[in-house]
Order: structure tokens, then C-alpha cells, then sequence
């Protein structure tokens, strides 16, 4: 064999629209995953500035002198992307517990046949709950 | 199979001399009525004479060919017609330099495993009918083509023979002094599905782990070795031996359940089953209660 072709990887991805159910779901669980780390970033950055608030540094809002903690709380609710963000974000955490426990099946041996259906099963709930929690995290919010 | 219309086109490519040579009779036919219709998705296609199949073709040896293309061709439909069948027309009767593998014709030698409409298939063992026209058959993806619908296989035969795929027994007696081994009717029945792999290599082709990871063992391989380290025949000892080779890192452990392999596997053994049970015997053997 002298030479040969290679399709690479661009052709791979370029099959998405082949990908079965189990490999959709895998590349949810990865994906929500990373989201879920970066996530925990932001969460930590968010609750670092409890510090300052807990040795009583404050932060002028309209004006007044709000603890830095309780100010940067506030003013992250009080943005409509922010609202939107932990819809996607309870969206995310869902599908990711959801899909975690149909993997915890899979290993246990489990509905290995219905490993399809867990899946979308997984999906509808995912949106369900999201669609439910819609009214309360857009409760309040100022655009 | 009589020949009612048949004409077959190329496209992406221009032609060499050599194959307009082999397609001369219905080329004539193309020019002459004008009858081809290359655009034709229709999948009613089958209620006419002919199906419409595109073919992969990839020739490195022969100028002209070694940018890859799809060829199409026009086969006449016959009930229960394969996909083997159709491309075993189209090379007989259009282009004789059409190359693929087959052998038995009958799904158990795992010769002639292609991607068929976006699916890893059994040539011999797919029905035309049942698919979408036009028929696109390509060679397996994630294995280098050697030509047309030929890949290179090498890898995924070595991926099969690290796990030892041949019965082991230190207890063997001499041959002089052989004895029936006799395996109990559960123990086979534990093992049958397994013992069905027929090394196509269709489950390795689908599983994008293995295509990210080269030294991923890969599903026909585990599906091997789950066949032996579940046999009863074999010591405790080679169990362990056969355990030490799929829970290394490139063994067992990397399948993420897509299911592909077990999706395409066209004898239907439950790979991805079987794999996730390895993994159970594997956290069993290293689990230590002191």
C-alpha cells in the first residue's frame, strides 16, 4: 500500500446529523459538564466578595452605602441576562443530574435496551422543569 | 438479472480514458436519450427499474483518481436485492476497477462491512429496498482508505489479537490424554452473543472513542476477550491475566456508553453490555475489604 486517505476529522464532525441517541447524549454530558465547572468559577468570584462584606467594606448604590456583598447580589438579580443565564443554568444542572443517573443505570447494567428512551426521557424533563421555572426566575426583574 | 436501464454517471471528477473505456455501452445510452437524471432523489426510484447508488471512489494509483468521488450508478432492481448486490452490478457490468471486499455473501464472514446511508452495514445483509434512494455507500469512516470501498483493516486486527483471542488453559491436559472440556448450559448460554463477532469491524468504525484514542482496545476487541474471561473453561489465573489487559487505560475504561458499536453491530451482540460488565468484574477484582 503505497498511499492512502485519510477523511480526518472535519469530515467526522460533518456526520452530526448520523449521531445516535447514546453519542447525542454524551456530548450533552460533556458539554453541560464544562458549563457546570466554569460555572463554579463564577460562583466562587461571586461569593469572594462576601469577604469584604463580612469585614464590613461597602459599595455606594443610588447614593447609600450597601455592604459590597449584599450590593454585587443585587446588582447581578437585578440584570434580565443574568435571569436568563440561570434558567440555562438550571437547564444545564438538570440534564447533567438527569443524564448522570441514566449513566449510573448503564454501569449498573440496567435498561441497557432502553438506553434511548432514558435519554430523551432525560430531555423532556430537562425542558419541562426548565419551562416550569420560567415565572419564578424572571420574578422581579428590572430590563 | 436482466438489464433494463442502466447508465451509470460520474460527477466531482473528470473521467480518464481507461474508465470512459468501461462505461462506453451506457455512456452511448446517456448521450443518446438523455434518459440519466442526476439530481434524482426520488426514493420511489425502486417502484421504477433501477436504484440509484453512489459509490465512493479513491484510487492513489492511477492519475485522475486519487481525488475522492462519488460515482453513480443505475442498477436494475430485483426483489431482495443487497447492497452487495448492487455494487457487485455495478462493478460487472459498469467499471470493473470498482473495488470492495465480500466473500461469503451470507452475513458471517464480515467481509463487506460499509457505511451505507450513514450507518456502518453489512453489505451482504442490507436490503435496497429498505433504504432511502439514492443509495450512498462509502467505506468505513475512521479507517484509512486503501481504494474505493477497501480499508485498511491492520489496526483493528491487532487491536483484536492484544487481548489473546484463544482459548487458554494451564490445566490442559496432554494430548495424549485429552478429555472432553465441558462447558454447562448456562455458562455457554452467558457467552453465546458474544461468541457471535464475526470481526467486521463495523462496531470499531462507529465508536468515535476509538477514532480519538488509537490505542483504545476497541468494542470487537472487548467483546473478544468478555467471550473468554466469561468462559468457565478458562482458570481463574487466565481470568485475571485477560482482567489485567482491558481495565489498563486504554481498555475497558474508555468506552462512554454512546452505544454506536452496539447500535450497528450487525449480529447484534450487545457490546456496549458487555463492556460496561468487564468493568464490573474489574472494580470486583481490585475492590479489598481490610
Amino acid at each position: 500500500m503505497s498511499q492512502s486517505y485519510n477523511r480526518g476529522l472535519i469530515e467526522d464532525f460533518g456526520r452530526w446529523k448520523e449521531f445516535s441517541a447514546g453519542m447525542w447524549a454524551w456530548i450533552f454530558h460533556k458539554f453541560t459538564g464544562w458549563v457546570l465547572i466554569g460555572y463554579l468559577f463564577t460562583h466562587i468570584a461571586v461569593l469572594s466578595t462576601s469577604i469584604g462584606g463580612a469585614q464590613g467594606e461597602t459599595t455606594m448604590v443610588d447614593g447609600e452605602a450597601v455592604n459590597v456583598y449584599t450590593a454585587t447580589l443585587q446588582g447581578l438579580e437585578s440584570l434580565f441576562l443574568i435571569r436568563l443565564l440561570e434558567i440555562g443554568l438550571l437547564a444545564v444542572a438538570v440534564f447533567h443530574i438527569l443524564n448522570g443517573l441514566r449513566l449510573l443505570m448503564v454501569d449498573l447494567g440496567i435498561g441497557l435496551d432502553s438506553q434511548d428512551k432514558s435519554f430523551y426521557a432525560s430531555l423532556v424533563l430537562t425542558g419541562a422543569i426548565t419551562v416550569a421555572s420560567v415565572p419564578t426566575f424572571l420574578t422581579g426583574v428590572s430590563i | 438479472m436482466s438489464t433494463q436501464q442502466a447508465e451509470p454517471e460520474s460527477q466531482e471528477a473528470p473521467k480518464d480514458p481507461e474508465m470512459q473505456g468501461a462505461e462506453s455501452p451506457a455512456a452511448e445510452t446517456q448521450e443518446g436519450d438523455g434518459a440519466v437524471d442526476q439530481t434524482s432523489t426520488d426514493a420511489s426510484e425502486l417502484d421504477g427499474e433501477t436504484v440509484h447508488i453512489k459509490v465512493f471512489r479513491y484510487d492513489p494509483e492511477v492519475e485522475g483518481k486519487q481525488e475522492p468521488r462519488f460515482d453513480d450508478f443505475h442498477v436494475p432492481f430485483e426483489k431482495g436485492m443487497t447492497v452487495l448486490d448492487a455494487v457487485m452490478y455495478a462493478r460487472d457490468e459498469y467499471d470493473s476497477s470498482l473495488t470492495f471486499r465480500h466473500s461469503c455473501r451470507q452475513a458471517v464472514c464480515g467481509s463487506d462491512a460499509f457505511f451505507v446511508n450513514g450507518k456502518q452495514r453489512l453489505g451482504c445483509k442490507t436490503q435496497i429496498a429498505d433504504l432511502e434512494a439514492p443509495v450512498r455507500i462509502e467505506p468505513l469512516p475512521h479507517q484509512e482508505v486503501v481504494k474505493d470501498l477497501v480499508v485498511d483493516m491492520d489496526h483493528f486486527y491487532d487491536q483484536m489479537h492484544t487481548v489473546e483471542p484463544y482459548f487458554q488453559d494451564e490445566d490442559t491436559p496432554a494430548v495424549d490424554d485429552l478429555e472432553e472440556q465441558r462447558q454447562s448450559p448456562e455458562n455457554r448460554e452467558k457467552i453465546k452473543m458474544s461468541s457471535r463477532c464475526i470481526w467486521c469491524g463495523a462496531c470499531m468504525s462507529s465508536c468515535n472513542i476509538a477514532a480519538g484514542d488509537n490505542e483504545y482496545l476497541g468494542p470487537a476487541a472487548i467483546n473478544k476477550a468478555y467471550k473468554f474471561a466469561m468462559d468457565d473453561r478458562e482458570s481463574e489465573e487466565i481470568k485475571e491475566h485477560r482482567l489485567r489487559i482491558l481495565e489498563q487505560e486504554h481498555g475497558v475504561w474508555r468506552c462512554q456508553t454512546q452505544f454506536s458499536c452496539t447500535e450497528v453491530c450487525p449480529k447484534d451482540i450487545p457490546l456496549t453490555e458487555h463492556i460496561q460488565e468487564l468493568k464490573r468484574e474489574a472494580v470486583k477484582k481490585n475492590l479489598k475489604f481490610w
